[in-house]
Order: C-alpha cells, then sequence, then structure tokens
C-alpha cells in the first residue's frame, strides 16, 4: 500500500469517505459494455489457446454437505489429468474444498503442482465470530491449503460497519500466515477474498468492497460462494477487472480476479478472458491472477477442444463425470 | 379635430418611439413617416426604424432570450394575463387609435386581442404536456421529450394594427421566446401604445421589441441576422419579399413560418389553436439509463 | 494481447449484380444519366455499376410516385399498416444479408449494422407500421392529411437506416416518396427495392433514384414534390432551405453537429470513458450527433484522458466484415482527404495530436483513432465538423462554463452529460441547446424517441409521435 493509502482504514468515516469517493458504476453502461465484449467472436487457434488457458485457470470445486474424502480424491485426480485420453490437455489451477476436506486434497496433489484452495471463514455466510473464522482458517492452513477463500461479512459491509470488514481480512491474512510450513509452503496462503457480490446488489457496492479487500490485504477479489444468485455474472466481473487495474495503477501491486458460480459454458469462460483481456490486461491472463470458480465448465471446455482437434462434436460420455 | 378656435389648453402630444430592450428610444437613423388616418388626416410622426434599430433590436432580444425562458411558465402565463389586464385597462385609448386607422367595430377589436392574449397566456404551462410526450424506448432508459422554445423570432406583424399584432406576437413569447417584431406600416400607433401596455406589464425588457417602419426595408436584415432563430412572415403581402425573407433566413437554417396564401391571407385571424405555439419550438429529447 | 484470430462474416449472404438499375414504378428501369461505380470502401473493390437518374428520370419518378399518390392515400391505415408490418419482417428475415452488403459498401464494422442498423430499421418499419391507422389520435387534429409525394434525400453514414427514417413515416402517413440513397452507398437501398417488390407493395409507392448531388437538386427542386426531407450536411440543407423558399414544400433538415460531451468530475468514470468512445469512434464517427468535443472537468482531465488512451489502445481497426472489428474504414476517399486536412488543420493549430499505435491495411481508405488535446473553442477541429474518429479535448471549470462552451457552435443536435449528480444534469439538460441530451449515455436510438436539432443542425424531427408531423398536412 502506498502513503496516500495509510490512514484509509483509521474508522469507519475514513474508510467511507474513501470508499464513497470512489467513481460510481452506471449500471446499464456497465451492462452494455460487457454484452458488448460478450460479442467478441474466439475462433479457430485463437480458441484453441483460450481453451488451454481458461483450462489452466479452473478451480475445481466442490462444496457440498455430502462431500467426502473419495469425492475430493476423484476431483484431484481429475483436476491433474482433465482428460485421461490427452496428456496433452493442462492441469487446472487448483481444486477448492472445505477445510476438513484439505488433507486429503493435499495428500491426492502432492507433488502434482495443482494448488489446494480451502473455503474458510464460516463459509458461505459468514456469519460466525472472527474467533471462529480465525480459527476456521488455521484448520485449512495447517492441513496445508495453498489458498484460503475467505467470505466477508457482508452484513457488516451493508450496515457501513467498513472497519470490521477491513479488520477481519488483516486478521484472516494474518491467519493465512504458516510460520515453518513445509517445503515450498513457509509463504503461507494466498487469500482470496469474497465478495458475494449477488448479495451487495449494486455495482457501486462491487467497487467498494473489491477496493476494500484489495485495502485489506487480500491476494484475489472472488465474486461468489456459489450459493446465492446471481453469482459470477459478466458485468460484475468487469467491474472487480476494473478494480485490480485501477488499485495497480494506485500501488503497484497486482490483485487476482476469481469470478466462481454460473460459468458452464466454454462460450461463458471464453467470455471471461476476453472481459480480462480488454479490461485489465493481458497482464492478468494468467493463473496467478485470473481464476475460473467452476466445476461443470471443465468438462464443456474439454468437449470443445476436442472438437477443435477432431473436427466432429464430442459426447459427455466420454469424459469423466468428476 | 378642429382647428378653428384655440383650445383652453395646450394638449401635450405623444411622442410614437420604438420600443427596444424595454426602452422607449427614437430610431438611431432620426427618421420619421407621417402616419395618417384613414381618412388621410395626419396623426402623428412614426418612427422609421433602420437596419441598426433591427440589430439593436435583436440584440435586446437575445440578451432577454435567458431569462424570459428560463422563467417558470406560470410566472409567463401571468404575465401575459397581465398584458391583457392592461389592455382592457386602456381599451378606450385603443379604440380611438383603431378607429382613426379605420378599423371597423373598434371597441370589439380590442376585446377580441384581450381575448386573444387571455388565450394564450393559459398555454405557458400546458403547451409542454400537449406537445411533449414520455417515448417508451426499447431499453433501460428514462426518456422524455419536451417542447423548449427556438430562441429569437423575427415578426413580420399582419396589417392588422392591433389584433394582428397580438395574434402573432402573443404565441411566440408565451413559450419563453423573444421576438422583434415589424408593426404594421400604415397604421403603427397602436404598436407602440401597446408597447407602453407592455412595459407596465411586468414584461421583461427586451421580450418584445417593437419596431416601426417600412418591413420591406427591415424585414431582410432580419430575415438574414445570424443571431435570429426564426422568422415568422405571417404580415408579409408582397411575394417577393417572402421569398427574398426566406431565401436570407437559409443562411442560418432559420425556422420560417410562411405567409398564408393570398386567399387566407387573415389566416391569424382564425381560431387561433396551436400552430403558432408550435411552429416556433424545439423539441429536445433528454435520455437517461434507469438503474441501480 | 489475446489476439483474436480472424473472425470474417460470410459474404456468402449477399448477391450482389454487377449492374442496378433505378427503382421507378415498382420496376427496375434504366437511367439517362451516367452510370457511377460504387466501392468497398474496405479494400476499393467495385462491388457494382449503379445507374444515374437524370432530371427525367426524376420527373419519371415524381410522376410515378403522384400516380400512386391517390390509391395509397385512400387505403385505409389500418391497410397501409400491414404492408409497412410486412417490410419490417421481411428486413428481419433478410437482416444478415442487409447487414453484410452495408458493411461491404459502407464500411462500417459488422457487428454495428448487424447489432445496431438492422434492428433499428427493422423496429423503425415496427413503429410507424403502428401509428398508419391511428393518426387522428396522434394530436394533430382528427383526420390528418398526407402531403402528396415527399422527395427524400439521404445520406451515406447509415445508409438503410435514414431510409427507414424518412420512408416508414412518410409511408404510414399516407405520402408516396422518392428516395435518393447517397452516391457511395446505394446498394442496401436498391435491396430494399427489392423488399418492396416481395411485400407486394403497390408500384409507385416507393421510388429509389441514385446518383448524386444533381439528381438530389433534380428531386428537391421538382415543383411536384410536396415535401423535402433531407439528412446530410448543413451546407446543402442551406441550399435546399433556399431553394424550397416561396414554394408549398414542407421541410425537414437533419444536418450536421459539432456536439459536447460533457464529463464532470463526479462522472461514473469507465461509463463516461465508454460513452466518449462511443460517442466519437461509433460508425467511424461518420455520425451527424457524435460527440466530436470531449468538455471535462480540468480537475480530472489527466485521470480521464489517461483512461481514454488506455482504451483507445483496444480499439481493433480493420476489416468492417470481422466480427471483432471495432473501427471499420472510411466511407470514401473524399472523405478521407476532408479527415485528414482537418486534422492536419489542428496540429498547424498547435493542439497535441495522439493516436494508439494501429496498423492501417494497404488498400482501401483508413484513418485511426486520433485524439486532439490543448484544443481551444477557436480551432478549426473544435468548430467545424470533422465526420471522422477524431475528438477534441476541451476542459471547463464550472457547469456555467460547461454550458457556455457546449453552446458555444452554430449547430445544436445532440450533447452528453456524465455526472452522478442528478439535480445537475436537469439543470444541464435545460441549458444545453441540443435537440437529444444524452445524460450518463451517449448516441442511443430509438423509433420512439424523437431526433433532430436546434440552430444550424436542421428543423424537424424523426421518430416518435413528433416525427408524424413531418409527413402530414398541419
Amino acid at each position: 500500500m502506498t502513503t496516500s493509502f495509510a490512514d484509509v482504514a483509521s474508522s469507519n468515516v475514513a474508510l467511507r469517505t474513501f470508499l464513497h469517493g470512489l467513481p460510481g458504476v452506471d449500471r446499464v453502461g456497465a451492462d452494455q459494455r460487457a454484452a458488448m465484449l460478450g460479442t467478441r467472436s474466439v475462433k479457430t487457434t485463437a480458441k484453441a489457446e483460450a481453451i488451454d488457458l481458461a483450462i489452466r485457470m479452473v478451480d475445481l470445486t466442490t462444496l457440498e454437505g455430502a462431500d467426502t474424502p473419495g469425492k475430493v480424491r476423484a476431483m484431484c485426480a481429475k483436476a491433474v489429468h482433465p482428460d485421461p485420453a490427452d496428456p496433452a490437455v493442462p492441469k487446472v489451477a487448483a481444486v477448492c474444498v472445505y477445510p476438513d476436506l484439505v488433507a486429503q486434497a493435499v495428500g491426492a496433489l502432492a507433488g502434482s503442482g495443482v494448488k489446494v484452495a480451502s473455503v474458510a471463514t464460516a463459509f458461505p455466510s459468514g456469519r460466525s465470530s472472527l474467533d471462529v473464522k480465525v480459527a476456521d482458517t488455521r484448520l485449512a492452513v495447517e492441513a496445508g491449503a495453498d489458498e484460503i477463500d475467505m467470505v466477508i461479512d457482508r452484513g457488516a459491509f451493508l450496515s457501513g460497519d467498513y472497519v470490521k470488514v477491513f479488520e477481519e481480512i488483516t486478521a484472516i491474512k494474518e491467519a493465512c500466515g504458516r510460520a515453518g510450513g513445509a517445503p515450498g509452503k513457509e509463504h503461507g496462503a494466498h487469500l482470496k477474498v469474497i465478495l458475494e457480490t449477488g448479495e451487495l446488489a449494486t455495482y457501486d457496492n462491487v467497487r467498494r468492497a473489491s477496493w476494500l479487500a484489495m485495502l485489506a490485504g487480500g491476494d484475489f477479489i472472488k465474486t461468489s460462494t456459489g450459493k446465492v444468485q446471481p453469482a459470477a455474472t459478466f458485468p460484475v466481473t468487469m467491474v472487480m477487472l476494473e478494480a485490480v487495474r485501477d488499485f495497480l495503477a494506485a500501488t503497484g501491486r497486482a490483485v487476482g480476479v476469481k469470478p466462481a458460480g454460473g460459468i458452464r459454458t466454454t462460450k461463458d469462460a471464453i467470455k471471461m478472458l476476453v472481459l480480462v483481456n480488454e479490461v485489465a490486461g493481458d497482464g492478468w491472463l494468467t493463473p496467478d491472477l485470473f481464476r475460473l470458480g467452476a466445476s461443470s465448465v471443465l468438462n464443456d471446455l474439454l468437449m470443445q477442444r476436442q472438437k477443435m482437434a477432431t473436427g466432429r462434436y464430442a459426447g459427455p460420455d466420454y469424459f469423466t463425470l468428476d | 379635430m378642429s382647428r378653428t378656435e384655440s383650445p383652453a389648453r395646450l394638449a401635450v402630444r405623444k411622442t410614437y418611439k420604438l420600443y427596444i430592450g424595454g426602452a422607449f428610444p427614437r430610431s438611431e437613423s432620426g427618421r420619421s413617416y407621417a402616419v395618417t388616418s384613414s381618412k388621410g388626416e395626419f396623426l402623428a410622426n412614426a418612427s422609421r426604424a433602420s437596419r441598426k434599430d433591427a440589430r439593436d433590436a435583436v440584440a435586446a432580444a437575445r440578451k432577454a432570450f435567458g431569462g424570459w425562458s428560463g422563467a417558470t411558465p406560470y410566472n409567463r402565463g401571468q404575465i401575459l394575463y397581465r398584458i391583457a389586464e392592461m389592455l382592457e385597462g386602456r381599451r378606450a385609448q385603443f379604440a380611438a387609435e383603431l378607429a382613426d386607422a379605420g378599423t371597423k367595430r373598434p371597441g370589439d377589436v380590442v376585446d377580441a386581442a384581450v381575448d386573444r392574449l387571455v388565450w394564450y397566456a393559459g398555454w405557458s404551462d400546458k403547451i409542454a404536456a400537449v406537445a411533449g410526450s414520455a417515448n417508451p424506448v426499447a431499453g433501460p432508459y428514462f426518456n422524455i421529450s419536451s417542447p423548449e422554445p427556438t430562441g429569437v423570432v423575427a415578426v413580420v406583424a399582419p396589417d392588422d394594427p392591433l389584433l394582428g399584432l397580438v395574434s402573432v406576437v402573443a404565441p411566440v413569447i408565451v413559450t419563453g421566446n423573444t421576438c422583434v417584431v415589424v408593426a404594421s406600416e400604415r397604421a403603427p400607433l397602436p404598436a407602440v401604445t401597446l408597447a407602453e401596455v407592455l412595459a407596465t406589464s411586468d414584461l421583461p425588457g427586451g421580450v418584445v421589441n417593437i419596431l416601426t417602419g417600412s418591413a420591406k426595408e427591415i424585414a431582410p436584415w432580419l430575415a438574414g441576422h445570424m443571431d435570429v432563430n426564426a422568422l415568422d412572415l405571417t404580415g408579409v403581402s408582397d411575394p417577393g419579399l417572402a421569398v427574398a425573407c426566406e431565401e436570407a433566413a437559409a443562411e442560418n437554417l432559420k425556422r420560417v413560418l410562411r405567409p398564408a396564401p393570398a386567399d387566407r391571407a387573415d389566416d391569424w385571424a382564425a381560431d387561433p389553436g396551436t400552430r403558432r405555439l408550435t411552429a416556433f419550438l424545439e423539441t429536445k429529447t433528454v435520455w437517461h439509463p434507469t438503474g441501480i | 494481447m489475446f489476439e483474436y484470430a480472424p473472425a470474417p462474416e460470410s459474404r456468402d449472404v449477399v448477391d450482389i449484380k454487377p449492374s442496378y438499375g433505378l427503382f421507378i414504378g415498382g420496376e427496375f428501369t434504366d437511367g439517362t444519366g451516367t452510370p457511377f461505380k460504387t466501392v468497398n470502401p474496405a479494400s476499393e473493390e467495385v462491388l457494382s455499376e449503379v445507374a444515374s437518374a437524370s432530371a427525367d428520370d426524376v420527373d419519371r419518378a415524381v410522376r410515378a410516385a403522384r400516380e400512386a399518390f391517390g390509391t395509397w392515400s385512400a387505403m385505409p391505415g389500418s391497410e397501409r399498416a400491414k404492408y409497412l408490418f410486412r417490410i419490417a419482417r421481411i428486413i428481419q428475415e433478410r437482416s444478415r444479408e442487409l447487414a453484410v452488403l452495408e458493411s461491404l459498401d459502407n464500411g462500417k464494422p459488422i457487428r454495428e449494422s448487424r447489432d445496431v442498423d438492422l434492428p433499428l430499421v427493422a423496429a423503425h418499419f415496427f413503429y410507424y407500421a403502428g401509428w398508419a391507422d391511428k393518426l387522428s389520435y396522434a394530436g394533430y387534429g382528427p383526420s390528418p392529411r398526407p402531403l402528396g409525394v415527399a422527395g427524400q434525400v439521404i445520406p451515406w453514414n447509415f445508409p438503410l437506416l435514414m431510409l427507414a427514417w424518412k420512408i416508414a413515416p412518410a409511408l404510414a402517413c399516407g405520402n408516396t416518396v422518392v428516395l435518393k440513397p447517397a452516391e457511395t452507398t446505394p446498394l442496401t437501398a436498391l435491396l430494399f427495392a427489392e423488399i418492396c417488390r416481395q411485400a407486394d407493395l403497390p408500384p409507385g409507392v416507393v421510388n429509389i433514384v441514385t446518383g448524386a448531388g444533381e439528381t438530389g437538386a433534380a428531386l428537391v427542386n421538382h415543383p411536384d414534390v410536396d415535401k423535402v426531407a433531407f439528412t446530410g450536411s448543413t451546407e446543402v440543407g442551406r441550399l435546399i432551405a433556399r431553394s424550397v423558399a416561396g414554394t408549398r414544400k414542407k421541410v425537414t433538415l437533419e444536418l450536421g453537429g459539432k456536439a459536447a460531451n460533457i464529463v464532470f468530475d463526479d462522472a461514473a468514470l469507465d461509463q463516461a470513458v465508454e460513452g466518449v468512445v462511443n460517442g466519437i469512434f461509433f460508425n467511424q464517427g461518420h455520425v451527424c450527433c457524435a460527440g466530436s468535443r470531449l468538455l471535462v472537468q480540468e480537475s480530472i482531465a489527466e485521470e480521464l484522458l489517461e483512461a481514454l488512451k488506455r482504451r483507445l489502445a483496444t480499439l481493433r481497426l480493420g476489416d468492417p466484415l470481422d466480427k471483432n472489428t471495432d473501427i471499420g474504414a472510411i466511407n470514401s476517399a473524399a472523405q478521407l482527404a476532408k479527415i485528414r486536412e482537418l486534422s492536419d488543420h489542428g496540429e498547424l493549430e498547435g493542439a497535441e495530436r495522439w493516436s494508439p499505435a494501429c496498423a492501417l491495411p494497404e488498400r482501401g481508405f483508413w484513418f485511426p483513432p486520433t485524439i486532439f488535446t490543448g484544443v481551444a473553442q477557436s480551432h478549426r477541429i473544435a468548430r467545424e465538423e470533422v465526420f471522422g474518429p477524431v475528438l477534441s479535448v476541451l476542459t471547463f471549470r464550472t457547469p456555467a462554463e460547461a454550458v457556455e462552451k457546449a453552446n458555444n457552435t452554430p449547430y445544436g443536435l445532440s450533447a452528453g452529460v456524465w455526472t452522478e449528480k442528478g439535480s445537475r444534469i436537469l439543470w444541464m439538460a435545460d441549458r444545453l441547446r441540443a435537440g437529444v441530451v444524452w445524460a450518463n449515455t451517449f448516441n442511443r436510438f430509438d423509433p420512439t424517441s424523437p431526433f433532430g436539432g436546434y440552430k444550424e443542425s436542421g428543423y424537424g424531427r424523426e421518430g416518435g409521435r413528433h416525427g408524424l408531423e413531418a409527413y402530414l398536412d398541419v
């Protein structure tokens, strides 16, 4: 953070003054811009490259009450070899699980290069005490999670208690630290901050929450838990991409963006890449700074990939369900 | 007027001058012309406005435009109604002047002029509702069209000295335009008296500027003036002059209300309707997105 | 940068004939003038040879229209409506064909002809179709009458859309028309003639005469034309206004503009940038209502310009038929020369010129998106209509200064205001002397929304209930 933002979080008044001083977002204009970018036509070689890049950006996710070690192991296998029949298919970026299943995922992915992300902080509602949230985070971090996907306290945000949101994020960021962690994991986990934009309702709020999360030290800002609709819409993702672009210009620090929830087709995934390309710039076209939180989109990407390779339309029976 | 006996007291005669920017100047040219009654008797000397007077009148009208167009329609309506009141109060004076000008049933004509002012006064805060619209565009936008005054309107008034003048001036100004009007050349005295009415009716100076003199001389200058937005040729009876004015008006794309064809030359006297209002209105459409 | 591979729209959907005649009285006929060639401005390839209508040909067309006027105007409005609905439907059905042809002949990106022009064209016919049997309710008296034969002259920037703006209300009101498309973009009008035949429109109701300025002059000056509608330059508008003096012809003119797009310091910045881009680079800036003057509040000028330049760097210039093209070709060599001349003059006057790195194709007529900063009100690029992708940037300090500068032009077609403060928008909208004020948006069009200018931008309105007035005897 540059000095100009040093005192921004000193009080609710200071935070409010700062966040409400950000330029507004006109909803209709933002929707139109996103829709226009959605008309970009990405074909042939560009499409092939985009599909592989999208696969490399996937955070393959399972966040269900019915999750089991077996389910997680199967998903991890898929993450490493999305298409067992085609070794040229790249690995996904990460798998994303609940904290109690992190150890299973870490074991299954050891040495693969696929990262383990865990949701935390009383996901998805975030309605618990900070102590519980910190403990939840530590549990996941100590189990070996590389990335923590926390939720912000939307209630606090909507009631104007920006300091509370800010301080929770800094506390969780601290809990992501890992003294004497395993080799390669000494620096602690990366923090993704879920804004749950579907509950924030306005694009102005999305922009403010994005800045709040970035000011508090988040490494990524993420749209949604996947449990609330609407989730990762194109305009919301675009507003967040504008925020990271402006934050980099203001502070020199690049923050990543992760749309999550509702991305089901290759077309959607490629549209997201177009947004990244034309809004934040191609500097963000890397799994280090852009992820797609999804599960079903992977098979569609694989089917499209096969179609590009063989010229035939693919069928779901030829891809694994995990 | 009998001159055989010396009056007990010598009357103070009125000097008929121009009405520009709320003041009553003489023509800068120093010219005047003799106005006679319909029977040929000398009535008074009227100012014979020059092109420079026309220029000054346009400048005055432009200066007044911002304030007058920005006044509330209610306020403009009140002022027009006030003009009607003042006119009614001077009924006898106007009737006498009209009689001198040869107008038949002059009292009725003054009444008609008052009534016409009242008709237009009421339109001030209604024309937008009738001429405007809410436009249901196919998208998330609030979209509304409303009429706005065109700006400075140059008017050549019909030869009818009072009702003709009122019939062309009232619709122009009630919507917020300002005007420069060339009064009846033959019978300009009621126009100057009307200026006195205007000057005492809370009408801001410059909203109506009245020139007396030769339409043939002045109108082309007004028609060609680049700071005039519209031209009402209702009172032009010479077709050649009308064409010349319309051609000159093309230079800055003035809105032009052509004179009625000869067989409908007293068109202005008919049931007024809204045509003379809308002829000098622009439609402004404003869009704004609707979103949270 | 993530380079999208070429994504060309197929040209196979259009079948361009080697030559075209005039459409008079429901038939394609030869013209007696010297035929001219229409080229694809993106490649300079000749697309077709088109007949040129002489004064005699124009006279034939006007007579055909006059002959058709009797039955067309006497036909119940509900029947006229059905013809217009039919035309609207055929336009929808053949929309891709029309869009591709428009892009080929005009040079505009297919994304715009497909997503903007064509949907608006169809919508315009649908809209006015519905008026044909409701004219008594339009506020122009109990049974308003049509004027007769309308002579209509349209420009090359939105060939088919301008045709729709002219023909749809004219026909709905019961007039018949003779329309002259622009010399450089006649093809979609000629395809529209074919659509009229497909719709079984009675012969003579729509006549299309192609040609250059003389053809247009012959049409406007024809003594049996009752109504003249023109969209184009203020210069030609002036000539028309002069030439109709003393006639009974009713005239509507939609002319040039030099619109101010005013951005306040509290604007939604990203959307304002989009609005500025859309305002001046939509259709290569060949838009009469283009926001060609950016008036930005001094306190955010630097920030906005930086954002604008960053955004301009993402504009994709090239093949109009590529679905990802944002900036297509300049419509003609003559227009390109004019844009170059004014831009060069901008530099001479001391304004600073900037364009993003942008490779121009070797053949065809191209001009990069260009911004001039340090522009003064007195510079030609701040006063004259460039009609190209050239933005002049000026600054202001207070709302009153913004209004003063925005209005300081002989034009008055459109204006833009960007601020998050509602009362300021209304205050500004009230004071801007322009026929269309876009607040927190720009370059939006809709058949229900009246469009037209103040001052030297012309008179009369097209679109909405107001658009009927131009074609009724009121």
